[in-house]
């Protein structure tokens, strides 16, 4: 028989998150750290109106592009938060974020396209670009620069076969966030270089320093080379609705829209409605959460500090990324070793990219409790080291 | 910054003015001087300790009482209520609007040593016209938290 499998998927190392996932299955009453979504429920008027949707019946599609209700909701919300202008027509309401990106990647390039991704960065973004035929080419990112993009390294790695520059900030894993100015320099270089923008800003209400989450589609000259992705699970707590969005100038929007009508159909649309809800009632839910993670975040920088774990300071999402690398060890032998001897499951930075090696993503989505037991278990462990 | 440690405390007394500290982005001994003032200006009106007696083997009873009374000239339903919060069964009494004046919370050994001290000490008072007392069977929240649920976190470990 032949191989079943294309040469591509079986190219594709499967993600490393998974891979520690399994390892930490196995020990029975691990406490972990590892999540990467809310602790919290999603609110309940949220959840009401989801509810009330399936007592009214509504269980038929949507248009594919999403109820028009909630796209009309969608960009009320990015106007007023991020002052970014889109219409209707411009926003697509997809399965996730992950959906946004894997069809924004799959719309935009051609064989051979380089796809610049910033390293450490979630995993899905490297396999998507292949997937769609690009070529992923790394930016390391350097926890000197506070885990920022610079104008430098960008322009080290363009080409004349790049064609999107990938961005994920707030970003999983460093927690890392880039402000206004740091933006303005890479969107200067982005227009001269005539190269596209896929920015994934799900973690956008989640960030803790003085100035709020700045989009780069808000930057001059950059609406057009921009698409955002942006969804509810991180901000709403609707990780298992699986409900997120992507925006942008209308012919992407438009092809991209092709591939989800063909692949998907429509977004659920029991989510749908409660995802109105959100965005017309839950401005405070989002501000009770963001408070009660700033409290966490900074309950685990004092409790690094008094264990002698050096942690840059992360202004987003809700990631810590401490680095292990005076204990001499990889990120892998470490995490590894903390749960034999602790039952503390932390991710490996190197699950983000190599240049995740020396750190460690510890979630703080969790009750202070379950942190203070945590930190406790992480403390006696470097103890011994 | 007293909202934000009010918030804080409300919902766990047993932070040290320190974790309030780290919590907030606050100096340790500027939240602990907040913290003593307000609880001299009774701000904060003392510390409790969330119990579910169900889970005890103690015996609690506890009832709302419903009361009408006749309201005096010149000093109104606060001196009636003085005179009320004075017995020790009463965990709490508040003015109500509405069909009643009081909601009376009560708390004894058992449902009989309740009804008997509103039927021999507050029905009794001079200006109370009619009581209706109302046993608590459950508590299924109060305060906020629920009472019997021990939260599982059944998210996947690694995510």
């Amino acid at each position: 028989m032949r191989n079943p499998l294309s040469r591509t998927i079986e190219s594709i190392p499967p993600s490393g998150i998974r891979k520690f996932f399994d390892v930490v299955n196995e020990i029975d009453g691990a406490v972990s750290l590892g999540v990467g979504e809310p602790d919290f429920d999603t609110p309940w008027h949220v959840r009401d109106e989801g509810i009330y949707s399936l007592e009214k019946g509504r269980t038929f599609y949507t248009s594919n592009s999403g109820l028009k209700e909630l796209r009309q909701e969608i960009c009320n919300f990015t106007k007023r938060k991020y002052d970014c202008n889109y219409t209707v027509s411009e926003t697509l309401v997809t399965v996730g974020g992950s959906e946004a990106i894997d069809i924004a990647f799959r719309a935009m390039l051609d064989e051979g396209d380089e796809v610049i991704i910033p390293e450490p960065c979630y995993v899905s973004y490297r396999p998507c670009a292949i997937l769609a035929g690009g070529v992923p080419v790394i930016i390391d990112l350097k926890e000197e620069n506070r885990f920022r993009l610079t104008a430098q390294e960008l322009l080290q790695a363009i080409t004349d076969k790049t064609k999107i520059l990938l961005l994920s900030f707030p970003n999983n894993p460093t927690g890392a966030i880039m402000e206004r100015k740091d933006l303005e320099e890479i969107a200067r270089i982005c227009i001269e270089k005539d190269i596209f923008v896929v920015s994934d800003e799900i973690y956008s209400e989640l960030t803790y320093g003085k100035e709020r989450h700045v989009s780069i589609a808000s930057l001059p000259g950059m609406r057009e080379r921009t698409v955002v992705i942006n969804g509810f699970s991180k901000a709403f707590a609707m990780t298992g609705w699986r409900l997120g969005y992507a925006m942008g100038p209308e012919n992407i929007i438009k092809q991209m829209t092709k591939i989800h009508q063909f692949a998907i159909m429509c977004a659920p649309t029991t989510s749908q409605f409660a995802a109105v809800e959100a965005l017309r009632n839950g401005d405070e839910d989002i501000e009770l959460m963001r408070e009660s993670y700033d409290q966490r975040r900074r309950y685990l920088l004092s409790a690094f500090e008094e264990m002698g774990l050096p942690c840059f300071e992360p202004e987003g999402a809700f990631y810590m990324f401490p680095s292990i690398k005076r204990f001499g060890m990889s990120s892998d032998e470490f995490a590894e070793r903390l749960l034999k001897a602790e039952k503390l499951a932390v991710v490996p930075g190197t699950a983000f990219g190599t240049s995740g090696e020396g750190f460690l993503r510890i979630s703080y989505a969790y009750s202070l409790e379950s942190l203070k037991e945590a930190m406790e278990r992480l403390g006696r462990f470097i103890k011994t080291l | 910054m007293r909202e934000k440690i009010l918030r804080l405390i409300e919902k766990n007394a047993k932070l040290s003015p320190k974790e309030v500290a780290v919590l907030l982005g606050e100096d340790e001994n500027i939240v602990a001087k907040e913290i003593e003032a307000m609880e001299k200006e009774h701000v904060i009106c003392g510390y409790h300790t969330m119990i579910n007696w169900n889970m005890s083997p103690e015996e609690k009873a506890d009832a709302i009482i419903e009361v009408k009374v006749a309201p005096q000239r010149g000093v109104g339903f606060d001196r009636i209520a003085e005179r009320i919060w004075q017995y020790p069964e009463v965990e709490g009494i508040y003015l109500m609007s509405g069909s009643f004046d009081f909601a009376i919370f009560l708390q004894g050994k058992s449902m009989r040593e309740v009804a008997m001290f509103v039927a021999e000490k507050l029905s009794t008072l001079d200006s109370i016209l009619s009581t209706s007392t109302q046993f608590v069977l459950k508590k299924y929240k109060d305060h906020g938290v629920i009472m019997e649920k021990s939260e599982k976190d059944e998210r996947m470990s690694i995510s």
